[in-house]
């Protein structure tokens, strides 16, 4: 049971604090909107996707578990 | 109780605690404001703003509670605990004090709210973050009418630079606010903006 | 009210339902006058009630039904869902039809309001809720109409649940599930975003079972004459009716109900020849064809020569992009520019976008313009390029599939108008007729307060 980063596009008003936080697993589009990496977030990396959800001032992120 | 100075320690640790505590708050709304407008501090990255808003507003509190439990403990005025948080309950100075107890409270609730974040809706989170713009301007009456250090000399300054700041960040933020596109316009307005060329023939 | 109400003339046959593949089932045999509750109860007898729940789920499961708003999903699964839930949610029938080029539910609506108010009873009573609302596109006759059956029927006695009238705002996403669920709290019809797939909420421990209107009149119908009825028209696959929306290469259009896996060619007039090159137009009774829109403005095109060998069905649109969706069909006429016909319905899909979220409402103007680009003579090399990159950007990244319907939409004008793309960058075009032809509400300007 693995855990997945989902944006909520919504929310996302692109201020872009998740991709700096996380890069490895969020990029921006061009018009600087987070697009999240469509993977479980790796063991090693939950911690740093924690601080990244806490990070968005949006309330955008969220880290939902998948089975 | 005016006029007369208390050369007690605690009294001056609350007093300039209160101080500090009147700044830290204010940074923590200005800091608000930027983050809310998704502006950047120069030199720092992008989530720094939030950082500081977030690590500045725990500071914040510790002189808070610092700023009350020195107030309490003090021997030479009568105020008790429940006072902190029940408004105009205390002995000395209800009116004023009871000020702060509301701000502590609403600050007290922001706090308890964006460290249960994830647990609750965003509406109801933010609703209650609005209560930031109660609970400041009720910390800064509550320092004019506690102590009369604060209407003179650099105390009086230090406010009075806290009040004019927050003052041009809001009217800032406001003016920012009624310029946004609304979001039913959005779509047009990035439209609008491109190079349009009639398609047909 | 858009596009005729009529029924193919002449009607399949006259004869009443209940005698085994019989069409029309929904539509009376002719004319489009308005069904009376006295007419309703004449030709379909009185709403069955005092079955098991359980028992009409069971005959919906055997049926085989589909929704017919364009997502076809198993309607027993769903009942069976909102069945299940607690407290029992609340039952609302989609007839707020935001597409432009379907007008199936308004017509539907409008000449048979007592079978869909008869199946959106039927919902209410299998699954336990007492209150029902009809969500329906803003018109003032159809309001009326609907109003006055709503009333002779409560007058009658008939069904329990009580059913409220709520107006849909004028917008392409009106229908969408969420942005109906949004509305009927109060707040403006946009789409919400919903992490988790099931029964939208209404509030929380509230859920909503949304039902297409045309759904609720087969429900109907399902109820009194049974599964077995239901397939004798239709595919083994793709069992029963639908109603569709048909326009026709001289512009005319009208609503059809028709037998799932019906060939396309019979429903447009589409005269193919044998050894047809593929590629050309195909002659019908209204003109040559050049291709056919399936699905409407969030489906997809298909060229003329293929369409004209291939059925309403999911089992054969699909595998092409396209899908039976709400019904729609329209003929595109040879002397027309596929292109620019694109282009002007995909300015109004990215003017309709909710505006909420950023690669919709970024993405798709920047599209639009890039087809519009494509449209007009000597296009930029870039902007091919552009919209490539754009669309998938876009795709999935929304709260809704707005921008995903779009973009499939967009994409396969780009296949099959590729040859007339190759002209344009020559200076060329097939076009000679520059009158619009697809249906798109005139461009106004939009507030916030359109969304209510």
């Amino acid at each position: 049971m693995g855990k997945q980063l989902r944006v909520d596009p919504v929310a996302c008003a692109g201020h872009g604090a998740c991709a700096e936080l996380l890069p490895e697993l969020v990029t921006l589009d061009e018009w600087g909107y987070a697009i999240v990496a469509d993977q479980p977030v790796p063991r090693g990396l939950v911690r740093e996707a924690r601080r990244a959800v806490a990070g968005c001032p949006a309330l955008a992120l969220a880290l939902r578990r998948v089975a | 109780m005016t006029g007369i100075t208390h050369t007690t320690a605690l009294w001056y640790a609350s007093r300039a605690t209160g101080v500090v505590t009147m700044l830290l708050l204010t940074v923590v709304v200005l800091l608000g404001i930027l983050v809310n407008r998704q502006g950047r501090l120069p030199g720092l990255p992008g989530f720094a703003v939030t950082g500081l808003h977030r690590n500045v507003s725990l500071l914040a509190v510790a002189f808070l509670a610092i700023h009350v439990i020195t107030a309490i403990a003090d021997p030479f005025v009568t105020i008790g605990l429940a006072a902190a948080v029940f408004p105009f309950t205390a002995g000395y100075k209800p009116f004023w004090l009871g000020l702060g107890a509301i701000s502590l409270d609403l600050i007290a609730a922001l706090i308890v709210t964006s460290l249960l974040r994830a647990r609750m809706s965003r509406r109801a989170w933010r609703a209650i973050h609005w209560l930031g713009y109660a609970a400041w301007p009720l910390a800064v009456v509550h320092s004019l009418g506690s102590s009369a250090d604060a209407r003179s000399g650099v105390v009086l300054g230090a406010l009075s630079g806290c009040v004019l700041a927050t003052a041009a960040a809001l009217a800032w933020r406001l003016s920012q606010a009624a310029r946004e596109v609304p979001r039913a316009g959005r779509a047009a307005a990035v439209l609008s903006r491109l190079p349009a060329r009639k398609a047909g023939l | 009210m858009t596009g005729s109400l009529t029924v193919p003339n002449p009607p399949v046959t006259a004869a009443p339902p209940g005698r085994g593949g019989d069409l029309p089932r929904l539509l009376p045999a002719s004319g489009a006058a308005p069904v009376g509750l006295r007419q309703h109860l004449d030709a379909y007898g009185a709403l069955p009630t005092a079955r098991s729940p359980g028992r009409l789920l069971r005959e919906v499961a055997a049926a085989g039904l589909t929704g017919r708003g364009g997502a076809g999903f198993p309607t027993a699964r769903k009942l069976a869902a909102a069945a299940e839930a607690r407290p029992a949610p609340l039952v609302v029938g989609n007839g707020a039809e935001g597409e432009p080029a379907s007008s199936k539910d308004s017509s539907l609506l409008w000449i048979s309001p007592h079978l869909v108010l008869d199946g959106l009873q039927l919902a209410a009573e299998v699954i336990g809720s007492p209150a029902a609302v009809l969500y329906v596109r803003r018109n003032q006759r159809l309001h009326a109409g609907l109003a006055g059956a709503i009333a002779e029927r409560a007058a009658a006695g008939i069904g329990a649940a009580r059913v409220d009238l709520v107006q849909a705002p004028d917008r392409f996403l009106a229908g969408e599930e969420s942005a109906v669920v949004s509305r009927l709290t109060g707040r403006p019809a946009l789409p919400a975003y919903r992490p988790v797939r099931g029964l939208p909420r209404l509030a929380p421990g509230r859920a909503a079972l949304v039902q297409n209107v045309e759904t609720l009149a087969h429900l109907a119908l399902i109820a009194r004459y049974g599964a077995a009825w239901f397939r004798n028209a239709g595919t083994a696959a793709e069992p029963g009716t639908m109603l569709v929306t048909l326009r026709l290469a001289d512009g005319r259009t009208s609503v059809a109900e028709v037998p799932l896996g019906t060939g396309i060619a019979g429903l447009l007039g589409l005269e193919p020849a044998a050894g047809h090159l593929a590629g050309a137009s195909v002659p019908s009774a209204a003109g040559p064809v050049q291709a056919v829109l399936a699905g409407g403005y969030h489906g997809a095109w298909l060229p003329a020569a293929e369409a004209a060998h291939l059925l309403m069905a999911g089992a054969a649109l699909r595998p092409l992009g396209a899908s039976a969706g709400a019904g729609v069909l329209a003929a595109l006429p040879a002397d027309r520019c596929g292109l620019a016909e694109t282009a002007r319905v995909a300015r109004y899909l990215a003017l309709e976008s909710a505006g909420q979220c950023g690669p919709c409402f970024n993405g798709l103007p920047r599209i639009a313009a890039a087809l519009e680009h494509l449209a007009g003579p000597r296009p930029d090399h870039r902007a091919r390029a552009d919209l490539k990159r754009w669309a998938g950007q876009v795709t999935g990244r929304g709260a809704c599939h707005h921008p995903d319907g779009s973009v499939r939409f967009i994409r396969s004008a780009l296949r099959v108008f590729a040859g007339e793309a190759g002209l344009h960058e020559q200076g060329r075009c097939c076009g000679t007729d520059p009158r619009p032809f697809l249906p798109v509400p005139a461009a106004r300007p939009a507030s916030d307060a359109d969304w209510s």
